[in-house]
């Protein structure tokens, strides 16, 4: 990545994702939303998949985007953003319109892992110049917590219940970067709300590559309803979430993959703080036995051998 | 001396003309209405209109994105985008893809974008059937489209010109769905008479004052709205599809003039003094009238057809007009609706326009060519000589005919 901002104080002063949202309170992807279009600036179109962001942020007739905004459905951000992407390029060259913007995608977990996936795949694949960002809060929120691809191992949610027989989701969390990575785009990066200017730096970085074709940033943006924990935490548990080594900082540019700070330093284990302290303040694993804690360590402990392989590799 | 003028205005207008199928015809039309962004994914009988475009864009003949979805729900979703963006923009699919894209028909119409779509019916699965009928296009009449049903790929052409001089007209801005027959049409060989490109463009101006996404002038497109809200903003658009029916007429007015051509909502076939009138929609079921109307006549019955060329908004008096007159009146379906009190989709509506307009008179409801079973002009015939029968002894079927059907 490139490095734009130095500190927080080097970020624009502008807003164009307004305040008076009906987002909860201590909302991940709002904040998640605020340093994204705060890094990207107003020269850009921005097309939102279904789900919290779109519902709480349109409200007719109000609306919290003063940059254009574009929601057709949950599944179709990919294509739709696409189509705005080819559109500009078309009406451009054939000297119709020249509507000067980058195009952003923003959706949530399930509008990505799972019932969007075909369509990213089929717009990383040709090769749009458009920036792919998911907010990942780890299940369907809107709809009220039901578990998604991209809901951890073990979290309770309203579909992955606790019960006698079976205790939270059953299924591990699905690689999305590797997925995305493989389509050899030139960037894909993970990032945290609790680290904004390396989010900020990743968003510029991105949205400079689109020339050369499609950009995908993976955000943790933790939710206080679905992840049960009190609204005040949110910014604190996405840190521990890196600190722990749950959600590295990596990126893949250009075909090497690099970590980022603070995870650069995460390879060696001892350096990360005890996956409890990130587990233990959320209500959606307070079910968790001794056994299921290890077995929730040992999975990070194998993807973190995953990522040191690939560094290996592509480093 | 009027077909001397028009002819006098298609020599100078038409620059060749073709052989071309339904299909191909309509990647002619959208070649010279100068589209920037098309949307593909191959679905029989739909694939030679995207082939033919993907040509076109290969050849440098049409400056456009070619888009390759991965699926007709995309194809539709990244036309939806573009077209928000300004763009001028074609999709074409049929039934499986019809049916993925769905949803989206909805948002299109919803979001008030000015989408084109050519769509040759074909049956719906299961048993699945490549072959064509109109149960797709029918699915999709309450998506609050304007759809065209064109009987000739010289009307597929002109009515995908027509579409894009209706669909982006402030007082409409609507997607319009240009449908024929699957197969009889798609892939059937006619000559079509192509016109030079300044005619058209002449006809087809884009409208760049619509809303667009562009930085300069932000807009919020596709929102939520409450039910304080959602009422009010969904009637619009059913207005505006009502009130499109006005300015489909003012545009067949001018392409008539422009072009030399006698189009309209319904077309009439020996009709003003008719007993007895068959409705129909689309290329086959039409022709097969007529012919069969031709026959009837030589043999003393006064037959007629009446072909619904605009099938949404639904040209209820123009119909009515057509057949107020006739004795009995049957409405020939390629579609079916189970489970209704008739099985055939479009004699609901014909049912509705007469009744509504307090015409009374005896419709019979007929199915045929449901999978592109085989339609006769002697189907037809004999359904006209039916008519007179039931005419004659006052007795006519109270449930669905379904011709063709093996017992």
């Amino acid at each position: 990545m490139k490095v734009y901002f130095r500190t927080i104080k080097d970020l624009p002063v502008e807003e164009h994702f307004g305040p008076g949202q009906l987002t909860c309170a201590g909302c991940g992807p709002s904040i998640a939303i605020r340093w994204l279009i705060k890094a990207a600036g107003s020269d850009i179109i921005v097309v939102n998949a279904t789900g919290c962001m779109e519902v709480t942020t349109t409200s007719y007739p109000y609306t919290a985007w003063s940059i254009p905004y574009l929601h057709v459905a949950f599944e179709n951000a990919a294509a739709a953003a696409s189509g705005v992407e080819s559109a500009l390029k078309a009406l451009g060259r054939k000297g119709i319109l020249d509507t000067k913007a980058k195009v952003m995608v923003i959706a949530g977990d399930g509008g990505t892992y799972d019932i969007g996936l075909q369509s990213l795949s089929g717009m990383l694949e040709r090769g749009h110049g458009v920036l792919y960002v998911l907010y990942d809060n780890e299940a369907y929120m809107n709809t009220g917590i039901q578990r998604s691809g991209g809901t951890p191992h073990f979290a309770w949610t309203t579909t992955s219940p606790v019960g006698s027989k079976l205790r939270g989701k059953v299924q591990r969390k699905k690689d999305i970067m590797s997925i995305v990575i493989g389509h050899h785009i030139p960037y894909a990066a993970t990032a945290n709300i609790a680290y904004p200017i390396d989010l900020a730096n990743k968003v510029k970085t991105a949205l400079d590559y689109l020339d050369e074709g499609p950009a995908f940033i993976h955000v943790l943006a933790p939710c206080p309803p679905g992840w049960r924990y009190p609204e005040e935490m949110t910014v604190e548990i996405a840190r521990l979430a890196t600190e722990t080594g749950y959600f590295p900082l990596y990126e893949w540019d250009h075909g090497r993959i690099r970590l980022n700070p603070p995870s650069n330093t995460h390879l060696d284990k001892s350096r990360r703080k005890p996956i409890i302290e990130y587990l233990k303040r959320q209500g959606r694993f307070s079910h968790l036995t001794e056994d299921d804690i290890k077995e929730i360590e040992k999975e990070i402990d194998e993807y973190w051998d995953y990522l040191a392989r690939l560094i290996k590799a592509f480093g | 001396m009027m077909e001397a003028k028009m002819l006098g205005i298609r020599e100078e207008i038409v620059k060749e003309r073709l052989g071309l199928t339904s299909n191909y015809a309509a990647a002619y039309a959208v070649k010279t209405v100068d589209v920037d962004v098309i949307a593909a994914y191959p679905i029989t009988p739909q694939t030679t209109i995207i082939e033919k475009l993907a040509e076109f864009v290969a050849n440098g003949e049409l400056d456009a994105e070619y888009i390759p979805v991965e699926s007709e729900h995309s194809a539709l979703s990244a036309v939806v985008g573009a077209s928000a963006a300004g763009a001028r923009v074609f999709t074409a699919t049929a039934a499986q893809g019809l049916e993925f894209m769905h949803e989206v028909l909805h948002i299109t119409s919803g979001l008030r974008l000015p989408v084109v779509m050519a769509v040759p019916g074909r049956a719906l699965s299961a048993p699945i059937s490549i072959h064509g009928d109109y149960q797709d296009i029918m699915n999709a009449r309450d998506a609050g489209w304007i759809m065209i049903i064109a009987s000739s790929a010289q009307e597929v052409y002109d009515s995908i010109i027509m579409a894009y001089r209706i669909a982006e007209d402030q007082r409409v801005l609507l997607p319009v769905m240009v449908s024929y027959d699957g197969f009889l049409m798609s892939h059937t060989t006619e000559p079509v008479e192509l016109y030079h490109e300044e005619y058209v463009r002449k006809f087809t101006p884009r409208n760049l004052s619509r809303y667009r996404l562009d930085p300069r002038k932000p807009i919020t497109v596709g929102v939520i709205a409450s039910p304080d809200w959602y009422y009010e903003i969904k009637y619009q658009a059913v207005h505006a599809l009502r009130e499109s029916k006005q300015v489909i007429k003012e545009v067949h007015e001018e392409f008539n003039k422009a072009f030399g051509t006698n189009y309209d909502l319904v077309e009439k076939y020996m009709v003003d003094d008719a007993d007895y009138v068959l409705i129909t929609y689309g290329g086959a079921s039409s022709g097969n009238a007529k012919e069969a109307a031709r026959r009837a006549r030589e043999r003393g019955l006064r037959a007629g057809v009446v072909r619904i060329r605009l099938f949404r908004p639904f040209p209820a008096d123009e119909l009515v007009n057509a057949v107020k007159d006739a004795k009995i009146v049957a409405v020939v379906d390629r579609a079916l609706t189970p489970g209704d009190v008739y099985e055939g989709p479009v004699f609901s509506d014909v049912v509705s326009a007469l009744y509504s307009r307090n015409i009374e008179k005896p419709v019979i409801s007929v199915v045929h060519g449901i999978s592109q079973r085989t339609m006769l002009a002697d189907d037809f015939y004999n359904l006209y000589k039916m008519l007179d029968e039931y005419a004659k002894t006052g007795v006519y079927p109270r449930s669905t005919v379904f011709l063709g059907l093996r017992s």
